[in-house]
């Protein structure tokens, strides 16, 4: 446990801030699991319901930046503070993206709900939840500030790489077995690499994390999946 | 090698008489930069500042023992005057103290005491030299033969700054310069330690973290009379080694 402040106003500044950040999380995880069930239930209901709930994340935001930089005029933290305000800020636009990601492909929902069901959903609903599970559990480890979980979180983003080229494959197969589904697959490629990207900024959650706690940046040395090159036409292996 | 520093300072300790005010603290300070000296009250650094240009042998029951040495010499050896040091080591107080003399006899008193003008035009131009540099002179040209202390407090300070580089020192101890000055007067004399950083080795001991990480380029913070940690400014200050550092710096209880 950290010693507090001498002066106690500031501890419940910071306080806030973390408050804020938690409160952000909470609801970019929510709007994620809702723009996957959407798709996975085909609810168009839900989906209007998360592009509408969409500013809300906007506006906290705003919110949060507006209370970081008072406590940076007003407080000058340093060291450790300095951090964990500086990654707040980081941290809060990033879940900004994430919840409009989230709505994008609430927005693609829409389209693929004009139209037949197609099976290959259910893979891109299972990276979905992967990528949910990630999210969920770099959130608990900035909140707590656990290194261990964050270091962790931040390694196993190359499993979602590798499900987004698989279901990648997946899908150009689909498109070529049966053009017909060309444009609905394509809406489906939008919402695959949208929640490849989420995933990536649930590794900067944990980069923060990391900042915070030990003053340095996680080394870029990210176990990375490089298989772009297959994926290229007239490279197929299988 | 000490080359690349202007004082080395080996294993010094400081008693006053039975309390043992500084222990064991190694310190090398680099020419040309600012160095600036934190910690909590009674940690020790205004003690060791006073170390640097020998004012702690103005107090009896004071102890000095381990080295110390200006570019190379042992500055508490028999033979090194103690008058001729503080011409070479400078030192600014915490309050504004002038001489209860013109502003012109403020500047010229160290000049004249060491002979350093051999006529009263050169002594002119050494103390418009030192007024300039201390960023007094537009504003006390026209006063010269007014009494020093009938300036503001800013300017008082200012003109302890311009009496004290008026010697031409190599070194500039700043004991809590801006304590008593207003923000405005503040960040004039901050600006003023950063150009005499390009002559001089300057060392301040400041309780404002914001104006040590403001003004200088390595950061030493004491506790109860130890070097805990030294090193770059902005290590210190975005990412202390020291757990006490960071409690000191960041407002906790230690």
């Amino acid at each position: 446990m950290r010693p507090k402040h001498i002066v106690t106003a500031f501890d419940a500044d910071l306080r806030a801030i973390s408050a804020r950040i938690s409160e952000m999380g909470g609801l970019a995880e929510e709007q994620l699991g809702s723009s996957i069930e959407a798709l996975r239930e085909r609810d168009s209901e839900l989906a209007e319901e998360i592009i509408r709930v969409d500013k809300r994340l906007d506006n906290m935001e705003m919110r949060l930046e507006q209370s970081a930089i008072e406590v940076m005029a007003l407080r000058q933290p340093m060291a450790d503070d300095l951090r964990e305000v500086v990654a707040a800020l980081k941290v809060a636009s990033t879940l900004e993206r994430i919840g409009d990601l989230a709505k994008n492909i609430a927005k693609r929902t829409l389209v693929l709900n004009q139209s037949e069901p197609l099976r290959v959903v259910s893979s891109v609903t299972r990276l979905g939840k992967q990528v949910q599970t990630l999210l969920a559990e770099a959130l608990d480890a900035y909140t707590v500030r656990d290194k261990a979980l964050a270091v962790a979180v931040w390694k196993r983003d190359v499993e979602i790489d590798e499900m987004h080229n698989s279901i990648f494959r997946e899908l150009t197969t689909y498109m070529m077995e049966d053009p017909r589904t060309i444009g609905h697959c394509s809406q489906l490629l939008f919402v695959v690499k949208n929640l490849e990207r989420i995933g990536d900024h649930t590794t900067f959650i944990a980069e923060m994390t990391y900042f915070v706690t030990e003053g340095r940046q996680l080394s870029d040395d990210r176990p990375k999946s490089n298989d772009w090159d297959e994926l290229k036409p007239g490279n197929e292996q299988d | 090698m000490a080359a690349d520093f202007k004082i080395t300072a080996s294993k010094v300790n400081v008693h006053y008489g039975e309390a043992h005010a500084i222990k064991d603290v190694d310190v090398n300070i680099e020419s040309n930069a600012v160095t600036a000296f934190i910690g909590p009250s009674g940690c020790g650094k205004s003690t060791f500042l006073r170390c640097l240009n020998r004012m702690n042998d103005t107090i009896d029951i004071c102890r000095v023992s381990g080295e110390i040495l200006l570019d190379g010499l042992d500055i508490y050896q028999k033979k090194v005057d103690p008058v001729n040091l503080r011409a070479r080591v400078g030192m600014v107080f915490q309050k504004p103290n002038p001489f209860p003399k013109s502003i012109y006899d403020n500047v010229a008193y160290g000049p004249r005491i060491h002979g350093l003008a051999k006529d009263k035009a050169e002594l002119d131009q050494i103390v418009e030299q030192s007024l300039r540099r201390a960023a007094l002179w537009n504003e006390a040209k026209d006063r010269l033969d007014q009494p020093g202390t009938g300036l503001s407090g800013g300017q008082q300070q200012r003109l302890c700054i311009a009496r004290a580089v008026a010697t031409a020192p190599e070194v500039l101890l700043m004991d809590e310069p801006c304590s008593a000055l207003d923000p405005i007067a503040t960040a004039q004399v901050e600006e003023l330690i950063d150009e005499l950083r390009a002559s001089y080795s300057v060392v301040i001991v400041t309780h404002s973290m914001q104006q040590a990480a403001r003004v200088s380029q390595k950061t030493a913070f004491f506790h109860l009379g130890h070097l805990l940690e030294f090193g770059e400014t902005s290590k210190i200050f975005t990412n202390p080694d020291h757990e006490k550092t960071q409690q000191y710096i960041t407002g906790r209880f230690g």
